[in-house]
């Protein structure tokens, strides 16, 4: 099953990210913030990143910048989790190399659907 | 697929606590006038989680209020807005206005909705300069747009009706970077097709050479066919996230006709998300209903339950303390299976390891429970600013040494004693400003909170320089209150802990802000309960200093060993300061204060332990033989006159009052190798005992 690193520094967003993903069978692993992101991606290539932005030490739309820069993440799905709907940070985002984005708040339907835009 | 959400609830819960403190005192340090960016991020970030977590678990209140705060906080932060001492103080308000909402929340209570309006209106009067009124238009409609994921909108009742194929005819013509962003047209095509029948065809003609090929560029386009009733906005909808990165045309296939209304669209990418809306009626109103099904606590949801939060690297530490330990049982096992005398050594050998990795899996355990100290500390700086403003006082408060690290209950039975302390500080010790201009002092006070190791203690601090206390003033108070005889002459030290006697307040006037008189002598027992002292210096006009020490653990000690006839006594070891060997010239008779003893040049009195615990076994000690052990109990020196010293020895402490009674002069005690229970002595107790 695809693997997925779920990166948020709010604990309770991340574990209902974690869980539900993990509930629908992928394998994935956390992160609490961008900087500690980057290195777990560099230990081992995750098929999809799923990211928040506003974060401290490393946002994520850096973190996606940064990831865009390996080898190994240059086509990776990078999704990220904006409670921002307009479409500013999202357009930062994307120039960042984000393949795409879910507006929060989501439910975990909404968050498994979307991923099945860019996995399988 | 159903997840139920609420087993996320406590997490939340406890995350928004931080966020909220995290806030606060990120409020509390702005300095107005010189705006630090980073701290105003910070507490930005704090709103931001809550308002997403909020609207994430369905607490509607919560993030409606939290996006008020989050607006006004990303114009400070962009700079659009001054950050102003009033604006500072609603967002402060708004701190504790959260509070009490989780809090209510988190108990399944009704959230308090009038509250929650006075402060809303508050920080809408920030924000717009005035209250949003019934309508109540910006703060509900933005709360409550929740924009789901990949908006989908509401099929709109086009009136059109096609006659054979209805669907679009799409150009899709990606630039060259599409590829560079992670998206695939492929999985574009597999949306497309999961909305209706998808033809493709393909243009290649801009594919360069292979030997010019760049593989990460995207050179193909494709025209594509899709039969379908689903929207235009469904269909543009798919491609949302490559807008950007490609020219997308989109045409009806066939010319519709006027006809009846559509089909709801199939399935689009994904449905609206059913996030509680609040209606746009007036917010209290609507609010006070959201106390949200969904969150509906279920049955097992924990309440605040009481949970610890450990560094991972403790944790790791004590993993591998384990890990050792198993290694050498395993080991000393392999020797007991066939064991033979020569195989002594190799088993002491692994005794002594399995003690080492005893003790530091032990280490490792009491280090879980120490948590720094800045738990109670942070909540100071938010009583001194606003305890400060009601009393009109300029007072900045210094936090030292928030990261040392103490006891878990340490930590939670001190906040009281400290916040009494401090508001000592703040009511009796710093003066009014224009008071301490005229002192010649700076007109803001200062509040030193510190907190450092010493030995085996966690000290805390509290510096004021304040007034300082009186001392004639003092004992004035206490002859006349009859606490003390006039005729009793005493240390300065003596004057100045008069304040812990029951009964004592110098206060001339009784203030909201601390004590009735109730005070410090709780204090002192609370401190003393566990297993602490707290001691004073003060010079007038000059100000005080509370220092308070206190046991790093209340589980473990490091414990001299005593032997008493044939009992075994406990000495906390950071009670000693040395142990002699008595003479027979050393000691003395003084009448009516009992025995003394001459250390070097000081007389300090003697407790014959044999005579105190009523030992009667063993070999009766000659009056004048025996160890004399020194200790420090209260400030004073005492010397315990015991038979022997044997080892020192780290002991866990029981508690007698739980499994006996409270015996005084005993702390506790422990359990012995050979399992026989050993006292530990209450030095400040048995020095007490010996003044009387």
């Amino acid at each position: 099953m695809a693997s997925i690193l779920a990166v948020d520094d709010s604990a309770s967003m991340r574990k209902m990210v974690s869980f539900t993903l993990k509930t629908a069978g992928y394998d994935v692993e956390e992160a609490e913030d961008g900087v500690d992101a980057l290195e777990k991606a560099k230990v081992r290539t995750f098929d999809c990143i799923v990211t928040d932005v506003n974060m401290p030490n490393k946002d994520g739309i850096t973190l996606i910048r940064d990831l865009r820069q390996l080898p190994q993440y240059k086509h990776v799905p990078m999704l990220m989790l904006t409670t921002e709907s307009g479409m500013e940070k999202k357009m930062e985002g994307k120039e960042a190399g984000a393949t795409g984005w879910m507006v929060k708040p989501f439910n975990p339907d909404q968050l498994l659907k979307t991923l099945l835009k860019v996995l399988g | 697929m159903s997840i139920d959400m609420s087993q996320f609830h406590q997490v939340f819960f406890e995350e928004c606590f931080e966020g909220l403190e995290a806030m606060e005192s990120g409020l509390l340090s702005l300095d107005i006038g010189d705006i630090d960016s980073e701290v105003i991020n910070t507490i930005f970030r704090a709103a931001h989680s809550i308002k997403g977590g909020s609207g994430t678990f369905g607490f509607t209140v919560v993030a409606e209020y939290t996006h008020i705060m989050e607006t006004l906080l990303d114009e400070m932060r962009d700079g659009r807005r001054q950050v102003t001492k009033p604006a500072v103080d609603v967002l402060l308000g708004s701190v504790d206005c959260l509070r009490e909402m989780l809090t209510s929340i988190q108990n399944e209570e009704d959230v308090n909705m009038s509250s929650v309006a006075k402060h809303q209106a508050a920080l809408e009067i920030e924000l717009n300069g005035k209250a949003s009124g019934g309508d109540h238009a910006p703060a509900a409609t933005h709360a409550a747009a929740p924009a789901p994921v990949a908006v989908h909108e509401e099929p709109e009742p086009e009136e059109e009706e096609i006659e054979e194929e209805q669907g679009w005819k799409i150009a899709f013509c990606p630039y060259l970077s599409l590829l560079k962003t992670g998206n695939d047209p492929v999985r574009l095509f597999r949306e497309l097709s999961a909305l209706g029948t998808l033809t493709s065809n393909v243009n290649i003609q801009d594919v360069p050479p292979f030997a010019e090929l760049d593989p990460e560029e995207c050179n193909i386009s494709w025209e594509l066919k899709l039969v379908t009733d689903a929207t235009e906005a469904a269909v543009r909808e798919i491609f949302s996230w490559v807008e950007e990165d490609c020219a997308l045309e989109l045409a009806p296939l066939a010319k519709p006709k006027k006809a009846k209304k559509p089909k709801a669209a199939p399935a689009p990418v994904v449905e609206a998300a059913p996030v509680p809306v609040v209606e746009a009626a007036p917010a209290p109103a609507a609010a006070k209903k959201a106390a949200p099904t969904e969150s509906d606590p279920s049955k097992n949801a924990p309440k605040a339950s009481s949970s610890i939060r450990v560094d991972t690297d403790k944790i790791d530490t004590l993993i591998n303390m384990v890990g050792e330990v198993v290694i050498t049982q395993s080991m000393l096992g392999l020797i007991g299976e066939n064991f033979t005398m020569d195989k002594v050594g190799q088993l002491k050998r692994g005794l002594a390891q399995l003690e080492r990795h005893t003790r530091d899996l032990q280490q490792s355990v009491m280090n879980i429970r120490m948590l720094p100290i800045s738990f109670v500390f942070s909540r100071f700086p938010r009583l001194v600013h606003d305890i400060s403003t009601k009393l009109n006082k300029k007072i900045t408060l210094k936090l030292v040494g928030e990261n040392t690290e103490v006891d878990k209950a340490v930590v939670e039975l001190i906040n009281d004693p400290l916040v009494h302390l401090i508001r000592n500080s703040l009511d009796h010790g710093i003066e009014m400003p224009a008071e301490r201009l005229a002192a010649g002092k700076p007109e803001m006070g200062t509040i030193e909170l510190k907190a450092y190791h010493r030995g085996g203690h966690i000290v805390i601090e509290i510096v004021d320089d304040g007034r300082g206390m009186d001392k004639s003033k003092l004992l004035a108070k206490a002859i006349e209150k009859g606490l003390v005889d006039e005729s009793t002459i005493m240390s300065d030290k003596q004057i100045l802990e008069l304040i812990f006697m029951p009964g004592f307040s110098t206060a001339e006037q009784l203030t909201d802000i601390s004590g009735r008189g109730v005070g410090m002598d709780v204090v002192r027992r609370n401190i003393q309960s566990l297993g602490g002292n707290i001691d004073i210096i003060s010079e007038l006009g000059k100000g005080s200093t509370i220092a308070i020490h206190l046991p790093l653990t209340l589980a473990i000690l490091d414990g001299q060993s005593v032997a008493v006839g044939d009992e075994t006594y406990i000495v906390p070891l950071v009670s000693i300061i040395e142990s002699i060997n008595i003479t027979e010239k050393m000691l003395n008779k003084v009448a009516g204060k009992g025995e003394t003893f001459k250390l070097r040049n000081e007389y300090l009195p003697i407790i014959r332990m044999r005579e105190i615990f009523n030992v009667k076994s063993g070999a009766a000690t000659k009056s004048n033989e025996g160890v004399i052990v020194v200790v420090e109990g209260q400030g004073a020196l005492c010397g315990f006159l015991v038979d022997e010293l044997l080892g020192q020895q780290q002991v866990v402490i029981k508690s007698l009052e739980a499994n006996y009674r409270r015996v005084e002069g005993v702390s506790g005690a422990t359990i012995l190798g050979d399992g026989s229970v050993a006292l530990i002595l209450d030095v400040p107790g048995l020095v007490r005992l010996s003044v009387r």
